[in-house]
């Protein structure tokens, strides 16, 4: 079947993509974005039933080899300590994650400059700054301006409450003497462009029933539809087309039904994430581009970097918020900078986490080893249960080529697409880096006067933060796009989500991958006339 | 049986043994075990896409009994358990979680917890908003951002 040819096709409606196409669609091209997942329906959301807790281990799963629904694509991760999570809808991951909304930090973007190790960003925070504000508007984040160790931001809602979590973990940090402060959310704390205020529901990262969670879904796209952007829904692309000049003409996509279909396009723009956006490029194979698409440098799919968790988590005395408020509330950035008296380089963000529903609680719990079986169980739970604290590192892991994302030989997903699959490793720096978050948490909560310390390092499903497959530079020997997140090699093929990092920072990324996208749309809107040369 | 969608009547009946192994009754608590029809009755209601896993966790069960769970004396029925917990890997795991997660939704248990008999949405909670006069040392002590050139 042949469709109209489109001016922009936006791939993935997710942060980036939303981002994207939001910015230009003032421009009046015709922009359209395929999603391969369908729009959410809040009222089959968990929180909406009494099984709220059980719905994580299956079809709420994180995890998209758990999850199996027809949107999601397997993915092999079976090489790697650190499981592929995400979230495939319109609003992608958004729809699924903890709304902490911390800002990578200038100093991030000059690593190299900095402390020798990685690359330097082709540009800086400041290129940033404006994006991150509008950013912030768009999503509507809650926070308290002035951390005199984080970025400058200005949430246009106040922080959540601290409840009952945040003054024991505030408490011992004063009492060591270590930097805390209330975290930036996405979670509205008041009612806010048409979305309402966070009511506690409890349990943020499967989705909002109340939409107090930013996801795309609720915040830009009702905007970028409204300004013309058409969107249509459960449309997987298989590949990226190219003509004998080595520009992309459209994509080749599996519609609702199935059929096969071939979109024209002026321009492509990829938001798949760091697995699915060099997937995509590795699977758009041609007779020009037999390595797969804007591969010249040989790097698409390399250095993908996780974030690898370090948490710890332990037991006090007193009630803590459990499953009653937003999963986060409070972070740290007393480790974020380089100091090699610990033995690494780069550092850590901290997320302070409030605690764990019952469920969660009593299959964790038992599963390492603190609740028993028989007589005593009910004692134990009753001592464990709305009593938890925790201390998550979010530790920078520098970029190596051979973590990568390849295409697995015999893994497809439901259209027969060869599925992506990860070999990656921890770092000895990254190791170190984690024994010292470690050590450091377990200094916290024992200052809380926390006991029975459990640790998870790394988080085994723990791999939200898909960054550095398509990463971004000025020389094509060593980056997918430039500095604007054009593709070198393919001059109407553009990258928004966050394969393009050069780095990952120590904190959660979709603020600084949606600024990106902002700051790429603006880049393009500057340079409409001669985009191509 | 991996692609069974139910399970045999000898797999239910270990089953509810060794839930009540997991989590007996309490008088203490009032609290009924995870062999409570009721419980029971959710499990095997809502196994779903969990069934073959459990299954499988369930003939490792046997095979390490030899014979019904519940023929079993207490003291051998304990060294069984422990060795499933200790081997059985995903499928044991799972149906740990299974019992559990029927467990900890039950009125009778989620009342004796002090818990709500409601789901999360559309009531919420209330928060207190804390002291946040807890941060004036960290705005006191000041800092300052890494400086990029």
């Amino acid at each position: 079947m042949k469709n109209d040819p489109v001016d922009v096709l936006i791939i993935g409606a997710g942060a980036s993509g939303a981002a994207v196409a939001w910015s230009l669609a003032d421009t009046k091209m015709h922009i359209l974005c395929l999603d391969q997942g369908g729009w959410m329906n809040p009222s089959e959301y968990p929180s909406t039933g009494r099984d709220w807790e059980a719905k994580f281990y299956g079809e709420w799963s994180s995890s998209p080899n758990v999850r199996k629904r027809p949107e999601d694509y397997p993915i092999n991760d079976d090489n790697s300590p650190i499981k592929v999570v995400n979230y495939n809808a319109v609003g992608g991951s958004t729809v699924m994650y903890t709304a902490h909304w911390p800002r990578l930090h200038p100093s991030d973007f000059k690593v190299k400059t900095l402390d020798g190790v990685a690359d330097d960003w082709p540009i800086d925070y400041d290129s940033l700054t404006p994006f991150f504000e509008e950013n912030d508007r768009m999503m509507g984040t809650s926070g308290l301006s002035g951390d005199p160790l984080s970025p400058l931001s200005h949430p246009p809602m106040p922080p959540q409450p601290l409840g009952l979590s945040g003054p024991l973990i505030g408490r011992a940090m004063n009492k060591l003497g270590w930097h805390w402060w209330p975290s930036d959310t996405t979670v509205a704390t008041m009612d806010y462009e048409g979305r309402a205020r966070c009511i506690n529901l409890g349990h943020c990262t499967p989705a909002c029933a109340q939409g107090a969670k930013a996801s795309t879904d609720i915040t830009y796209w009702p905007h970028a539809i409204r300004a013309g952007v058409e969107l249509k829904t459960h449309c997987r692309v298989r590949e990226i087309l190219t003509n004998d000049e080595g520009m992309a003409t459209g994509v080749v996509y599996y519609d609702k039904d199935g059929v096969e279909q071939f979109q024209p396009a002026e321009v492509v723009i990829v938001a798949c994430n760091g697995v699915g956006t060099p997937r995509l490029l590795l699977n758009s194979v041609s007779g020009k581009f037999p390595n797969g698409l804007a591969n010249s440098s040989g790097l698409v799919g390399k250095n993908l970097m996780f974030h690898p968790y370090a948490q710890i988590y332990g037991y006090v005395a007193e009630p803590t918020d459990s499953n009653r408020a937003p999963p986060t509330c409070l972070w740290s950035k007393e480790w974020y900078d380089t100091d090699l008296s610990r033995g690494f380089v780069r550092g850590y963000g901290v997320q302070f986490v409030r605690g764990a529903g019952p469920v969660f609680e009593a299959v964790v719990s038992e599963q390492k080893g603190i609740l028993p079986w028989g007589k005593d169980h009910h004692r134990v739970f009753r001592r464990l249960n709305g009593h938890r604290l925790g201390f998550s590192a979010i530790c920078e892991d520098l970029p190596e080529e051979h973590n990568r994302v390849t295409l697995d030989p015999d893994l497809k997903d439901g259209h027969g697409i060869p599925a992506p699959k990860i070999d990656y490793t921890i770092s000895e720096n990254s190791r170190k880096m984690m024994d010292h978050a470690l050590a450091r948490g377990r200094e916290v909560l024992e200052a809380a006067g926390a006991t029975d310390l459990c640790i998870n390092s790394p988080i085994p499903w723990g791999g939200w933060h898909l960054l550095g497959t398509a990463r971004m530079g000025t020389d094509p020997d060593r980056s997918v796009v430039n500095e604007w997140g054009r593709s070198h090699d393919v001059k109407n093929l553009f990258i928004v989500d966050g394969s393009i990092f050069v780095t990952s920072g120590g904190v959660n990324p979709t603020s600084t991958i949606q600024a990106l996208a902002l700051y790429i749309a603006d880049q393009m809107k500057q340079r409409l006339a001669n985009l191509f040369d | 049986m991996p692609d069974s969608t139910e399970l045999t009547a000898a797999q239910r009946a270990d089953l509810r043994t060794v839930a009540a192994m997991i989590i007996p009754d309490s008088s203490e608590y009032k609290v009924p075990g995870a062999d409570d029809p009721a419980i029971q009755a959710d499990m095997l209601a809502t196994l779903g896409r969990d069934t073959a896993q459990v299954a499988r966790a369930l003939d490792h069960l046997a095979k390490l009994a030899g014979k019904p769970l519940a023929e079993l004396d207490e003291v051998k029925r304990d060294a069984v358990a422990q060795e499933f917990r200790a081997t059985g890997g995903a499928p044991a795991a799972t149906l740990v979680r299974v019992v559990l997660q029927c467990y900890y939704r039950d009125d009778r248990v989620l009342r004796s917890l002090g818990l709500e008999l409601r789901a999360p949405f559309p009531k919420g909670h209330v928060l207190p908003d804390g002291d946040w006069s807890l941060l004036d040392p960290v705005k006191a002590r000041g800092g300052e951002l890494r400086r990029a050139p």
